[in-house]
């Protein structure tokens, strides 16, 4: 039986030797935590970059939630078989800078493979993120979204709401009505608790985060976001969330399907959700920019981008690299990048791509994948709104989210919860210091 | 009375050892070493930069409110699975050991969740309860219950025990139906004789009977409910909310995995790993005495 099998196996692998080009194909390793249509989009990427010549292979791999595929990457260094390429979360950005050694930085790797690469062609409030505070890009924007708000139109008219709420307290009258006209288990929700109304709530009112620019100038930045505009809006969520005119969604984006289902119609999300909801929303819909607290001076200020770039991995083969530098040439095309933000929702990371956009009148036909942009571009970014840069952040988020949990709970007050929110994250913040050195 | 056997080499009985030695220390001693020594270090994520720093983690982790609270969970939570997993089994392995119709179809579909794998087994759970989507949650939020284990944390416990016990019910049932099995028909009838009831027969006779079964089942309950059941709560409701199904395994899971502390991490998995050293200490010493052989 063993024999037969290996007898087999034998006469596969010669099969397949044959098979075989004469030259060596050099394979690119990419792990990814895309699902859904963007796991489809991550894929064609692949395939037509794999037919667009023919030394190199990209092999995508998905590897689970953002979590998910960093820890995986990790463990894989350490045991030195980490992928080429691998896509990390905005929130891992700390973790992955810190790691020198480990990575491969994006300019760096240009400059090596001689590809030609122009730091200037992206958009600043992408690569910003993703840059040194010298201006050297680490990783390359892969993903890049930003929070808006979604609006189910049909249920709005329904209820009597005649305009898209633009501020908080319009917000809540709004979610009020909508619960009054039958929607009584949500007047409005969002996912992603802490980057909702923590993080990109801050940049909205330009409000620190934490001190140094919010991390982005060094490690020993220590975290702000317990003032009292902060304090009164968690104060506001506790008291709709009491009668369900505010429904809490939990930390990760599980309760999208709340939106598409007609049960939430009004929702907080990335405007990376409109491949999704074009697919599952059986009504009229549009995004509009995050509602902002009219008395807070400075208000809107600019939105903070999320989403995921691609890490380069330390200690491979020249030959790869180039392979790789090669693989991001080609995703910056003017035409493929905006063809992929016209699609997912995703934001174009070049400046071309934009233009090419607007000039080709996509906007005017679907405003949609528009609102994260006019979020971005709002105002020129201060310190407050330029990003955030904090150690441990995959995991802060988590803290921070219980935070918020326990004062919705009723076990905390606002001021307590964020109070304790703040104390936990600067002790996080101090340990990763430690480690960062 | 032990038997004992007498070797007249004295290298046979350690080389009739060694295969299961080499198990043991490449496979337990080997690891948990591991873990020790990493408890003294101060690692990055990738392992680039490591530094000694002695008691430091336990330090700072014996400083946390938190911890505390999750070794609160973790007895709350352990005690309501331990028992309920193992009545509920008992229960039904009783019913199943009557003279049944189709007695063998019951047992198949008794055993089957054993099959499925904990972070499986929590999505299931996560999807039937799952406050505005869930086929079980929408019948009794109709019902009037506030039905959302989002925020309460009540509700939140009581879903990932109802998953950890659905799962483990299976193999305490398979156990508990061989335990039962293996009692002598004669004895109880002979109780039957005498003139006791059912339920007298079943703690005089059946129970003391089962007693091996059951003490064996209680030792495995309790180390499955401190390390099995990670998964379980990953998938339900990820230590939330606020913290409240954080037990002792995830928080060393949440440290390490998503927080990149591994010297944290590890002197948790330390502190676990002595406490559940102690507690099986404790069951062979003290429980097992009460246990009929």
């Amino acid at each position: 039986m063993a024999i037969r099998q290996f007898g087999v196996a034998t006469a596969l692998t010669v099969a397949l030797g044959l098979a075989t080009p004469a030259h060596a194909v050099t394979e690119i390793q990419w792990w990814h935590a895309m699902t859904g249509g963007n796991n489809d989009i991550v894929n064609r990427l692949a395939e037509e970059f794999n037919a667009s010549q023919p030394d190199y292979k990209v092999v995508p791999s998905y590897k689970g939630s953002y979590p998910d595929t960093m820890n995986a990457g990790i463990a894989a260094f350490r045991a030195g078989n980490a992928p080429h390429i691998m896509q990390v979360f905005e929130v891992g950005t700390a973790t992955m800078m810190s790691a020198t050694g480990a990575i491969k930085p994006v300019y760096q790797l240009m400059k090596d493979a001689g590809e030609p690469f122009d730091p200037n062609a992206y958009l600043p409030t992408i690569t910003g993120y993703y840059s040194t505070s010298k201006g050297e890009m680490l990783s390359f924007p892969f993903n890049s979204s930003s929070m808006v708000m979604w609006i189910n139109k049909d249920e709005l008219k329904k209820a009597g709401v005649a305009e898209i709420p633009k501020t908080w307290p319009e917000v809540f009258d709004a979610a009020r009505k909508l619960k009054a006209a039958g929607h009584d288990t949500c007047g409005f929700s969002n996912a992603w608790a802490s980057w909702a109304h923590i993080e990109q709530f801050s940049a909205w009112h330009n409000l620190p985060i934490g001190s140094k620019a919010n991390g982005l100038d060094g490690f020993d930045t220590e975290l702000k976001f317990n003032s009292p505009i902060h304090v009164k809006h968690l104060q506001n969520l506790v008291d709709l969330q009491k009668d369900k005119t505010y429904s809490y969604g939990g930390r990760g984006s599980a309760n999208e399907a709340r939106f598409a289902s007609g049960e939430c119609a009004i929702f907080l999300t990335s405007s990376g959700y409109y491949a999704t909801a074009k697919s599952t929303a059986k009504f009229d819909f549009t995004s509009a920019l995050m509602p902002y607290y009219p008395d807070a001076p400075g208000a809107p200020q600019n939105s903070i981008i999320g989403g995921a770039s691609l890490w380069v991995m330390g200690g491979k083969k020249p030959e790869e690299y180039k392979g790789v530098a090669k693989f991001f040439a080609f995703l910056s095309d003017t035409g493929r990048q905006a063809k992929l933000h016209q699609e997912s929702g995703y934001l174009p990371i070049t400046k071309a791509a934009y233009e090419k956009t607007k000039a080709d009148g996509f906007y005017a036909k679907n405003p949609i994948p528009e609102t994260p942009l006019k979020g971005l571009t709002n105002k020129p970014p201060t310190e407050n709104s330029r990003g955030l840069r904090f150690g441990n952040m995959v995991q802060m988020r988590d803290l921070w989210a219980e935070e918020i949990e326990a004062a919705l709970d009723g076990k905390k007050t606002a001021k307590e919860a964020l109070d304790a929110a703040v104390a936990r994250g600067n002790a996080m913040l101090r340990t990763f210091e430690k480690t960062a050195k | 009375m032990e038997k004992s056997t007498v070797f007249n080499n004295r290298l046979l009985p350690y080389l009739l050892l060694f295969p299961q030695l080499v198990v043991i220390i490449v496979f337990f001693y080997w690891p948990a070493s591991q873990a020790v020594w990493q408890s003294f270090l101060r690692e990055d994520a990738f392992g680039l930069v490591s530094e000694f720093v002695g008691f430091e983690n336990y330090q700072a982790l014996f400083a946390q409110p938190e911890y505390y609270r999750s070794m609160l969970t973790t007895a709350i939570f352990s005690s309501l699975v331990a028992t309920l997993s193992l009545s509920i089994a008992l229960l039904f392995a009783t019913q199943a050991d009557k003279n049944l119709k189709a007695a063998g179809a019951y047992k198949t579909l008794m055993i089957w969740p054993y099959a499925v794998a904990p972070a499986v087994a929590g999505v299931l759970w996560f999807f039937m309860f799952q406050p505005s989507l869930g086929m079980l949650a929408r019948p009794l939020r109709g019902m009037g219950v506030d039905w959302n284990p989002l925020l309460n944390s009540t509700h939140a416990m009581i879903l990932v025990v109802m998953a950890s016990v659905w799962k483990q019910i299976s193999y305490n049932f398979l156990f508990f139906l061989a335990g039962l099995q293996s009692i002598p028909r004669s004895v109880i009838e002979a109780g039957a004789i005498d003139g006791a009831g059912p339920m007298r027969r079943f703690w005089t006779i059946v129970f003391p009977l089962l007693s091996p079964t059951t003490f064996f089942l209680l030792v495995v309950n309790v180390v499955y409910v401190f390390f099995d059941t990670f998964g379980i709560i990953d998938a339900v409701t990820g230590g939330g909310p606020a913290g409240s199904t954080t037990t002792m395994v995830y928080k060393v899971y949440a440290d390490g995995r998503l927080g990149g502390d591994l010297g944290g991490s590890a002197a948790q998995s330390v502190v676990l790993m002595v406490i559940v050293i102690a507690l099986t200490a404790i069951q062979f010493r003290y429980v097992e005495r009460k246990v009929q052989y």
